[in-house]
């Protein structure tokens, strides 16, 4: 941590930035509003697949850059789960060095252009920004810079890739390519080891591909990424599941020295409540899957996708909020969130909140189904519906919601997405009788190292976490990365 | 992407496929699938494994066109590409010595149930077996499930081969000339509910291998969820097999039919392109 904290300190003393903080007043930059992001047209947008959010002009970005007042204690850094410099990427971005914003960005993260997009900044680096903190005004928008700083670089055609270390000739398996995988591999390959990456579809980003969808994360954003790992040495092989289509021990045998599992929470959870098989209802995982993954929205693919022109939506978080959003865009009239508590219980962010709302997208709050009616032949129509009312907090610290008798009614709906939730994928454990499980399924690691009972695995992500969020997976993935450096190197030296 | 190293026709609208695989061949075991894509464009599909040979590095799958995806598998020919092809998933098929086992297939599905049939008869059983479809050219891999059983019964609806009637009754047949202890059985969903039906009556424990809709095959999606026992439980990873008297064929024919109108109309539009172009 000294190390960090005299690191960081050591930059802000650099020359340029002390320059740069006495070019302005900090009174003059704390009067500057935060700057709004350009969004496409909500009529427009909700049916198409036009990514929503503009992203920021030069001008609007370094007059966004000029608002951050290059704090002495930069609290917004331990905001962050990968710890990005934030005042000197920033400050970059002030002064127009726009590719070394990016470059600084890119000291700790593998994949600034999707954080920049996805990441919940009001919870983590934008929640302890001074402004946050001190003046209780708008914080600086941290995520629309870093987009901004990425996509230039990325735009710019002069994608730099981070410097590798010499090959140490040692072999390592990444087991999924999603965030927690990528950023595993990226810090691997910086260090010299040999790195292959297993995914079991046939494309390589995990829940950045299948999952989020074109409108809030382009899958050429997530490429270029991709690219660069390619670039530092990463292979990648499709189509191949680790505990499948070779053991672990398989691979230990072709020489692999050491493992991570990145492998996700990838089993969708239901509510076991009567019709829930009928035809119509189906996870968020299967209904983003066929189109974000499979293009099942485009012209001339084979994979179909249910067309509803009344689709509820159950759940409150990003991936209901995807789906809700995504149905609108597959042509639906009506488009609704079922969910169970209040507004300011969603865990979804709040600008998904946003853009469904502007988009049209109705929400049933306090409402939970209990029941669904199908047709003769076994289609969805209807949705019985339960209002709902808070009680005491529960041990989320959330308060608890609870039926109100007597309160049923109904609803048609054509299609039913649900998004109530994911488990632990259970095929790594599976095939690993000796790695320790909780008794929910995600693998035990040791909290700071990341290494399971198993010591030549490692693990982070969903598959530790249970369902988080793409940059706590990155920041596992990256500690793992170190942990698993300091364990070989040690072992080595023994 | 994987090689196709050869093609032939069982009948006119069934086709066996040899694709270079050597990971799955090496890995997989009766009662394994994959999931193939044909294409870039193509979507993913389970198929159950029918055989692998481990030298060539090579697996099996038995097609019959029905959809757009299984027309691109029969138009293939050896030196062709399929994209993408993953396994061996699901739950391998338990194998013990129950005593006599009554092996049933309908149409198609006796390319899942030659692996099985075979790993039984060595795991010391009398294999039974009873092959079933409408008519005598879609009857397939005869010679092969005789190898590993010891007695085959072969129906037909029409009666062109073999004796005239439904699989039902040529099981009867063989249930009430001998004791059976296990039924295995494989086949399109209307087949295997009535199959499950006639051994549910007899009190012969079963098992039915289920082939229901999937997108990823890893758990992921959900899309082929069956009541079995009255709980929900995902073909892909708890399955495919599951007893047979619990599952509820109903709603799995009700699912199936789910994408019906979408693939109805893929199909329409496929045959006219291939018609086009074969002009």
């Amino acid at each position: 941590m000294t190390n960090l904290t005299d690191y960081l300190k050591q930059e802000r003393n650099a020359a340029w930035r002390e320059e740069l903080r006495k070019s302005k007043k900090n009174k003059e930059r704390t009067t500057i509003e935060r700057i709004k992001m350009p969004e496409a047209d909500p009529g427009e947008r909700s049916r198409s697949y036009v990514e929503v959010n503009s992203g920021l002009t030069h001008e609007q970005a370094v007059g966004e850059a000029s608002r951050c007042i290059d704090c002495a204690n930069p609290t917004c850094i331990s905001g962050c789960p990968v710890e990005i410099n934030i005042p000197k990427f920033i400050k970059n971005i002030e002064c127009g060095e726009f590719l070394k914003a990016a470059h600084t960005l890119k000291e700790t993260n593998t994949l600034p252009a999707v954080c920049g997009r996805v990441c919940p900044q009001e919870k983590q680096c934008e929640a302890s920004c001074f402004y946050t903190l001190k003046l209780k005004k708008d914080p600086v928008a941290i995520g629309y810079l870093e987009r901004f700083a990425a996509d230039y670089e990325q735009k710019s055609g002069n994608v730099s890739i981070p410097a590798v270390a010499e090959s140490n000739g040692i072999k390592i398996g990444v087991i999924g390519s999603g965030p927690a995988g990528l950023a595993f591999a990226g810090d691997m390959a910086k260090f010299g080891y040999k790195v292959v990456v297993f995914e079991a579809l046939h494309e390589i980003g995990g829940v950045l591909k299948y999952g989020i969808p074109e409108f809030r994360l382009p899958n050429n954003v997530v490429d270029v990424e991709i690219d660069s790992l390619k670039k530092m040495g990463v292979e990648f092989e499709t189509n191949f599941i680790v505990g499948k289509t070779a053991t672990i021990d398989d691979l230990r045998e072709e020489g692999f020295k050491g493992f991570f599992t990145g492998s996700g929470a990838g089993l969708p959870r239901f509510m076991n409540i009567p019709g829930e098989n009928l035809v119509g209802i189906l996870s968020s995982n299967e209904y983003l899957t066929r189109v974000n993954l499979m293009g099942a929205a485009t012209t001339g693919t084979d994979t179909p996708v249910m067309k509803g022109k009344k689709v509820a939506v159950v759940g409150g978080g990003n991936t209901a909020m995807d789906s809700v959003r995504t149905a609108l865009r597959l042509g639906a009239d009506k488009a609704t969130i079922i969910y169970r508590r209040s507004e300011e219980e969603m865990p979804a962010r709040v600008e998904e909140i946003k853009h469904a709302k502007e988009e049209g997208v109705e929400f049933l709050n306090l409402h939970n189904p209990v029941e669904y009616i199908g047709t003769e032949d076994g289609k969805v129509k209807q949705v019985r519906l339960q209002k709902m009312e808070l009680g005491e907090p529960d041990e989320s610290g959330r308060r608890r919601p609870q039926p109100i008798e007597g309160s049923e009614y109904i609803i048609d709906a054509d299609t039913v997405v649900v998004s109530v939730g994911v488990s632990p994928n259970p095929l790594i454990p599976q095939s690993l009788p000796d790695l320790k499980v909780t008794s929910w399924g995600t693998i035990e690691v040791d909290p700071d190292t990341f290494q399971s009972s198993v010591p030549d695995i490692f693990a982070g992500g969903d598959i530790v976490r249970g369902g988080a969020t793409v940059i706590l997976a990155m920041g596992d993935g990256r500690k793992a990365a170190a942990s698993m450096h300091n364990y070989l190197t040690s072992k080595a030296n023994s | 992407m994987y090689k196709v190293v050869s093609k032939k026709f069982f009948s006119d609208n069934v086709v066996s496929l040899d694709i270079e695989a050597p990971r799955i061949a090496k890995a997989r075991k009766a009662g394994h699938f994959v999931m193939i894509r044909v294409d870039e464009k193509g979507e993913r599909i389970p198929l159950t494994i029918s055989s692998a040979d481990i030298e060539k590095g090579t697996v099996n799958l038995v097609v019959q066109t029905v959809g757009v995806t299984s027309k691109k598998l029969a138009e293939l020919e050896a030196g062709d590409y399929v994209t993408d092809l993953v396994g061996p998933l699901g739950q391998a098929t338990h194998v013990e010595k129950f005593g006599t086992v009554l092996a049933c297939g309908g149409g198609v599905g006796v390319a899942p149930l030659l692996p099985i049939v075979e790993a039984l008869k060595k795991a010391g059983n009398k294999v039974i077996s009873v092959i079933a479809a409408r008519s005598k050219d879609l009857i397939i891999l005869e010679e092969q499930i005789k190898e590993y059983s010891d007695e085959v019964v072969v129906m037909t609806d029409d009666g062109s081969y073999g004796k005239k009637g439904l699989i039902t009754e040529g099981m009867e047949e063989v249930i009430n000339s001998e004791k059976v202890d296990q039924a295995v059985i494989i086949g399109p969903g209307i087949m295997m509910k009535f199959a499950s039906m006639t051994t549910k009556k007899h009190n012969i424990p079963s098992i039915a291998s289920l082939n229901t809709i999937m997108v990823d095959g890893t758990g992921m999606c959900g899309a082929c969820r069956v009541t079995v026992a009255g709980k929900t439980r995902f073909v892909c990873v708890d399955g495919p097999e599951f007893d047979a008297h619990e599952v509820d064929f109903d709603e799995m024919l009700s699912r199936l039919q789910g994408y019906k109108d979408q693939e109805q109309k893929a199909n329409d539009d496929y045959s006219c392109v291939a018609t086009k172009k074969r002009k």
